[in-house]
């Protein structure tokens, strides 16, 4: 989800920025105590959790033995991730979640766009409630109900299969085969996500000026040319948006989805980069190892989003970060 | 369709058209119902019926609660619901806390502290605690195996914050002025002129955390040891993951009812709580979300 940080126009200071002397501070402080009193929970949580797992990756540098404790272990220096560059396990969750994360783009984007613009073309804003109602609750859904609903449709003893046996039809090997992992993640994904991801859409088609709709109609427009040449330009924009920031992310497929059914297809097809980390360090005992691959994944995956941002600025949007 | 907003231009669509949408709409919701029912069924079915139909019923020959009754007289499964439940309201409680108290005081202009704090916040975004790095820090800060371990390492949401921030610096500036102006300290301000006026954001947002919390199994995964003090998402990963042979705890309770109708009824019982909340919160999911995100 994209969010623009608005910062209310920088207001000309009192005094010029220069004189910054800690006396103007010190009464600044005063003046602000209870804001900053307010602030502090929050702070104290952003060094002890983030700020300190942030510090916390020395240990991608080290030799991890856990009863010397992390800064007791040998250095190694950039050992782990020299290794790394070498693992074709690593490489192959690498691939599997860039080649995950463009498919979703694919397929996601122009479902949710389309059940954006069937919303939008119904009528009744009763019925429209209702769908929407329906269409945003998996959202909300843990990833171990949705895993199981589709085991419970899909497996090989699940409603599917028993309706084409019931029909003298072959079954369907779905869960558990790994040639259908990637279409099976990739439904899931759009299943649970793609209502929720109306929201915007619909946000950006009920701004469309319906002026524009009635000139185009009395112009002679149809549906179709009316969507192609009023609807798609006016959400472009939110679309490009959306676009640019998923591929900020685009190595981050989401870790509990994966998590849960990498085992049923093996590591070969089902290992995406965040479980990698998961098995090696908890699994394989190896936290140091684990911790570089984590590392070059996050210092890779900001400087994606970074780019990301800095695009969606040039292409004249707000992006997230915003100065 | 008696009460019709379409505009006159729209023109009338066709029989065909119609009936198109209704039947990609009746589809779309069938899709995500139609799993939700069968769990639901199989849930409140007789053994015979899972049993003959091999795993799943879509409708039980004859309703029984058995599975239910049994479930809740094992004991396990109400404990991780109480887990379940103690972690989200104190979670989300001290989610909202400590979000709405760094949101108010960065929403203010000219804050003191206030540009590297936010942007302390924003790195977050960027660059999210790596897995490793954050389980020595609970580690470290000795939460292993304490309840404190499945919400306190993410207490606080960059997005969530920033959201609300968003809402809040779009109070009329002149509100604020005003009742400073009448002598209303900070605290003051924000219990009695911002927090009213921001109940839809602080519904929706307390709606995230409260999902988040309730529906995390992964946590009490990586940082609980004792079973016994599993939440019911990651139970329930239990007693999937296990297959047909459900855990041992649970093996009188199968001896009576099918596997397959445990497993749907823990189902189930975790889903109805975010049911119960959804229809309260729903209206007010556009405004939330789209606050202080993407303008078209």
């Amino acid at each position: 989800m994209a969010v623009a940080v608005k910062d209310p126009p920088r207001r000309a200071r009192v005094a010029p920025a220069r004189v910054k002397q800690p006396a103007r501070r010190m009464s600044r402080l005063r003046r602000d105590a209870i804001l900053v009193a307010l602030m502090v929970p929050a702070l104290v949580w952003l060094l002890v959790f983030p700020y300190g797992a942030l510090f916390g990756n020395v240990i991608a540098f080290k030799d991890y033995v856990p009863f010397l404790g992390v800064w007791q272990s040998p250095w190694v220096g950039f050992g782990h991730f020299e290794r790394l560059l070498g693992d074709p396990r690593f490489w192959d969750a690498a691939a599997n979640t860039v080649s995950i994360s463009v498919l979703q783009i694919v397929f996601y984007f122009p479902a949710a766009l389309g059940l954006a613009l069937l919303l939008h073309s119904l009528a009744g804003a009763t019925v429209r409630r209702w769908v929407q109602s329906v269409v945003y609750l998996p959202h909300f859904i843990t990833w171990v109900i949705v895993v199981a609903l589709f085991q419970q449709m899909l497996s090989g003893t699940g409603v599917l299969n028993g309706w084409l046996t019931g029909a003298g039809l072959e079954p369907v090997h779905i869960i558990g085969n790994p040639d259908a992992y990637k279409p099976l993640v990739i439904f899931q994904y759009i299943w649970k996500e793609c209502g929720w991801g109306t929201i915007i859409f619909l946000a950006a088609l009920y701004q469309v000026d319906d002026q524009l709709y009635e000139a185009a109609a009395m112009d002679g427009a149809g549906w179709w040319r009316r969507l192609w040449h009023v609807t798609l330009p006016a959400i472009r924009p939110v679309m490009v948006l959306l676009l640019v920031l998923k591929l900020g992310e685009i190595l981050s497929v989401g870790f509990e989805q994966f998590y849960l059914q990498r085992e049923a297809v093996g590591p070969e097809a089902g290992e995406v980069l965040d479980t990698f980390v998961f098995f090696t360090g908890f699994s394989g005992g190896d936290l140091g190892y684990a911790a570089a691959a984590g590392l070059f994944k996050g210092v890779v995956g900001a400087v994606l989003i970074y780019t990301a941002n800095r695009v969606a600025h040039r292409l004249g949007e707000q992006g997230i970060y915003q100065s | 369709m008696s009460i019709s907003n379409r505009p006159v231009w729209m023109g009338r669509p066709s029989l065909l058209t119609k009936a198109a949408k209704g039947f990609a709409v009746a589809v779309i919701v069938a899709m995500m119902v139609f799993p939700m029912w069968v769990v639901v069924a199989t849930s409140l079915a007789d053994t015979e019926d899972v049993v003959a139909n091999g795993g799943y019923v879509v409708w039980p020959q004859r309703w029984s609660f058995t599975t239910y009754e049994r479930l809740f007289s094992t004991g396990m499964v109400p404990r991780a619901l109480a887990v379940s439940l103690g972690v989200t309201l104190v979670g989300t409680a001290l989610s909202l806390f400590v979000t709405i108290g760094l949101a108010y005081a960065l929403s203010r202009p000219q804050v003191f502290g206030g540009r590297p704090v936010l942007l302390m916040v924003l790195f977050t975004f960027l660059f999210p605690s790596g897995m490793i790095p954050l389980y020595l820090i609970v580690k470290g800060t000795g939460l292993i195996n304490t309840f404190g371990a499945l919400f306190l390492p993410g207490l606080l949401s960059a997005f969530n914050l920033i959201v609300m921030r968003g809402f809040f610096q779009s109070v009329p500036a002149d509100l604020i002025e005003a009742a400073r102006i009448d002598g209303a300290g900070e605290l003051r301000v924000l219990l009695r002129i911002v927090l009213p006026l921001s109940k839809a954001v602080i519904a929706v947002i307390g709606l995230f955390y409260a999902v988040g919390y309730w529906n995390n199994f992964f946590n009490a995964i990586l940082y609980l040891d004792d079973p016994a003090k599993y939440p019911v998402a990651t139970l329930l990963r239990y007693f999937l993951n296990a297959g047909v042979s459900v855990n041992a705890a649970e093996s009188e309770a199968s001896a009576v009812v099918a596997p397959q109708s445990v497993q749907m009824a823990v189902v189930v019982l975790a889903t109805i709580p975010i049911l119960v909340v959804y229809p309260f919160v729903q209206r007010f999911f556009v405004k939330g979300v789209l606050t202080g995100a993407v303008k078209a």
